[in-house]
């Protein structure tokens, strides 16, 4: 971006993403298990967790103005969320592959 | 009448080529910072996660202490500041003084919003004794109004999911709080007329943080109250 100013993003944008922030608020409400009274399994969590980043997504992308952000800040960024994955991914592999020991000793 | 300054140029400091770059190495800086909020959240999330895996009774009967219809107002209120923090920017990039002012003061009002429901949750919480980890003190039988669908016998080790609950989210309290001093910061940095539309650095990179505080409570909302 050069000298002459930074990016503006336009009024209706914000209040749009708002709008749909808030939608995607009502969905993941409305489909959840404490407020239905459906059966908890994994299938409502991934939802729930699929609908949550999206709305982070919107929030990153347009609050954040990630959207008109330059590559380096996008990969300073990005690098958070890989290294989120190795430690879920690592932590996850080394618990899920003792979890017989886990429930033996539970007993 | 005009409470904000009229405002004043910004000259950037000396050991920076340009406002441009002085602005650019700004943003990586708060980038980073934030790399590092994400990955202590991260920590507790990743552990909430397993933990639920390994115990799931224990997490779907914490979960029944929790009232839905807080989280849910929470979260509007949380998107909601998020909305004005935005607003407050996009105003002083416009030049829009007085909006871009009572923008910045409306998303402290919001944070103030959202820590008086969650005062209210934990003080709702402690009366019944519904402390994290050793000082767990929850007694069904001396309880008036349990919530509805609480099984017969508490799985033993109850504590653990409001450890879980108390840290995460007192440390986003934590955060919102600490974003509510920054915000009135750099409120108070605009009225005096620090910024203007070619410089607002210090507003960006609050906002920035101030997201990051929405976006955690965009996760813990579905994770401690629906799921």
């Amino acid at each position: 971006m050069s000298d002459s100013g930074h990016h503006i993003t336009p009024f209706k944008t914000y209040i749009i993403v708002y709008g749909v922030l808030l939608c995607f608020t009502v969905l993941t409400v409305v489909v959840a298990p404490s407020v239905t009274g459906v059966e908890r399994n994994l299938m409502n969590t991934l939802l729930a967790m699929g609908i949550a980043t999206v709305k982070a997504s919107l929030v990153i992308l347009w609050f954040m103005h990630q959207k008109y952000e330059n590559n380096f800040n996008r990969i300073v960024f990005g690098a958070g969320f890989f290294f989120l994955i190795v430690l879920v991914f690592f932590s996850a592999l080394d618990i899920f592959s003792r979890y017989n020991m886990i429930n033996e000793f539970g007993k | 009448m005009s409470i904000v300054n009229p405002p004043k140029d910004h000259h950037h400091a000396h050991h920076f080529d340009s406002a441009e770059q002085e602005y650019q190495t700004s943003k990586v800086g708060i980038w980073l910072f934030m790399v590092t909020e994400i990955l202590m959240f991260g920590g507790l999330f990743v552990g909430f996660a397993l933990f639920k895996n390994i115990y799931p009774e224990v997490f779907e009967t914490g979960a029944l202490f929790l009232d839905w219809h807080l989280g849910a107002a929470n979260t509007i209120v949380l998107l909601t500041s998020s909305l004005t923090m935005a607003l407050g920017i996009y105003y002083i990039q416009t030049g829009k003084r007085e909006a871009a002012f009572w923008n910045l003061i409306a998303t402290i009002a919001c944070g103030a919003i959202f820590m008086v429901i969650k005062y209210f949750e934990y003080t709702h919480k402690f009366h019944m004794g519904l402390f994290p980890g050793g000082l767990f003190s929850f007694d069904p039988t001396s309880v008036a109004q349990l919530p509805a669908g609480l099984p017969e016998v508490l799985p033993a080790n109850l504590a653990l999911y409001f450890s879980f609950y108390f840290c995460m989210t007192g440390l986003h309290g934590i955060h919102v709080v600490s974003g509510m001093i920054l915000i009135g910061w750099v409120a108070w940095r605009h009225k005096r007329g620090d910024f203007n539309p070619k410089y607002f650095t210090a507003v960006e990179g609050v906002g920035i943080f101030w997201h990051v505080v929405d976006l955690i409570w965009i996760y813990l909302f579905p994770l401690l109250y629906l799921v």
